[in-house]
């Protein structure tokens, strides 16, 4: 457990702080999230992808669940994905940092802001659409979109 | 627009954990049989992990290692004792049958408490009953129905472990389960296809399905034509889409009991 927590607490601890913007609760989330690893490690399903892929998953789900003063909503268990690019040393994370924030910088402001809203406010997409003042259909294919961007920077 | 493209935008919202009531249930019962949506729904997660990668920042201070190395031992301590002051409690002992029956009943009743929410107002209490009573079912069937439960399937001694499936139909409910253990792992881009064989005519698809890494793998309530008669269940490897007849030969069957 230290020497996963030595190599990918940078990450959880700040993906929950981006969430939180706290760093108690930032901390409080990192705790629960490696235990949650150490008392079920086999919710993590390797052939999936990368560690680090599938913490920053769970710490991004258990950080909105935090700020929203909710139950958390999934186990982890039930969190599986699939990623595509090799995550699994330092030097890929910083490479893959640099190329998501690249794409985030290209997308159109409105497409920007409604991805991030969504993923780092854990807003819905009504409470988007009432912000913006837009129909509820553009906010749902922005975020959709916003996604699919990220996943077409990293297949090429 | 296919039904898989109508999916994709909840997909997403589902994801990231916004999507709620009719639609969020909606989305559920197709992802229950569609493994071309699962799959998706894995990739827009891997989505999700590439833009957490964006966050920058400090490094966790140092106390956060040792509170955490520190709840670990604790943690590890109490387990010990536990484990040795008491016996775990099976529900395994009351067998197949006996909780599948329950798994069915609580299907139906989630089926009819939907059907109540949606138009009957008066009947709130009733459908409040229902959710009740189905919580406390869904509790009981648990242990077969969630993915973390521990399975363990007893053969003679010196027998390695064969693929097995079960499959519980109640043709008056419309309601399948379907459980299987010791299933080999799939090629790429493949599934399980699970083949409702009537009494006459063609088989009927009733779900894709593919084994988690302990060969394990379930399908419930799977999309069937109302009151069809089945002779029998067969599983084919079909591509993971799913196939509307067999494309392959026929690898498990079985008839009923």
């Amino acid at each position: 457990m230290a020497e996963l927590y030595d190599r990918y607490s940078s990450v959880v601890y700040a993906v929950a702080l981006r969430v939180l913007g706290d760093t108690g609760a930032a901390e409080d989330v990192l705790q629960e999230v490696f235990l949650q690893l150490w008392r079920n490690p086999g919710a993590f399903d390797a052939a999936r992808g990368s560690l680090a892929s599938w913490l920053a998953v769970v710490t991004r789900n258990r950080a909105i669940d935090s700020l929203r003063k909710r139950r958390p909503e999934t186990d982890i268990e039930d969190v599986v994905l699939s990623v595509a690019p090799d995550l699994a040393g330092a030097a890929e994370l910083s490479r893959a940092a640099e190329k998501v924030r690249g794409v985030m910088g290209s997308m159109a402001p409105a497409q920007r802001g409604a991805l991030e809203m969504a993923y780092w406010e854990g807003m819905s997409h009504s409470e988007i659409a009432e912000k913006t003042g837009e129909p509820l259909g553009t906010i749902k294919t922005r975020i959709r979109a916003g996604l699919m961007a990220l996943r077409k920077a990293f297949q090429t | 627009m296919s039904e898989h493209e109508q999916f994709a935008e909840d997909l997403a919202l589902y994801a990231l954990g916004v999507l709620k009531g009719d639609e969020r249930g909606k989305l559920e019962l197709h992802l229950a049989t569609c493994a071309a949506c699962r799959l998706e729904l894995e990739q827009v997660r891997g989505d999700m992990a590439l833009l957490a990668m964006s966050a920058a920042g400090p490094r966790p201070p140092r106390r956060a290692r040792q509170r955490l190395l520190d709840a670990v031992a604790l943690e590890a301590r109490s387990a010990k004792t536990a484990q040795s002051a008491a016996h775990r409690s099976w529900w395994g002992w009351l067998g197949w049958a006996a909780t599948a029956a329950v798994i069915v009943f609580a299907l139906s009743l989630w089926r009819e408490n939907s059907m109540l929410r949606a138009t009957l107002a008066s009947a709130s209490s009733r459908a409040a009953e229902s959710s009740r009573q189905l919580e406390e079912l869904r509790k009981i069937a648990a242990p077969i129905i969630e993915p973390e439960a521990q399975r363990v399937t007893l053969v003679a001694a010196r027998t390695p472990p064969q693929p097995q499936g079960k499959a519980f139909y109640l043709r008056s409910r419309n309601s399948l389960v379907f459980l299987a253990n010791n299933m080999p792992a799939l090629p790429p881009q493949k599934a399980y296809e699970l083949w409702l064989i009537p009494t006459s005519g063609n088989p009927i698809p009733a779900g894709v399905f593919k084994p988690d890494a302990h060969g394990s793998a379930s399908v419930v309530n799977p999309p069937l034509p109302a009151g069809t008669e089945a002779k029998a269940f067969a599983i084919t490897v079909e591509n993971e889409a799913g196939s509307a007849a067999p494309t392959t030969p026929i690898l498990m069957m079985g008839a009923g009991e």
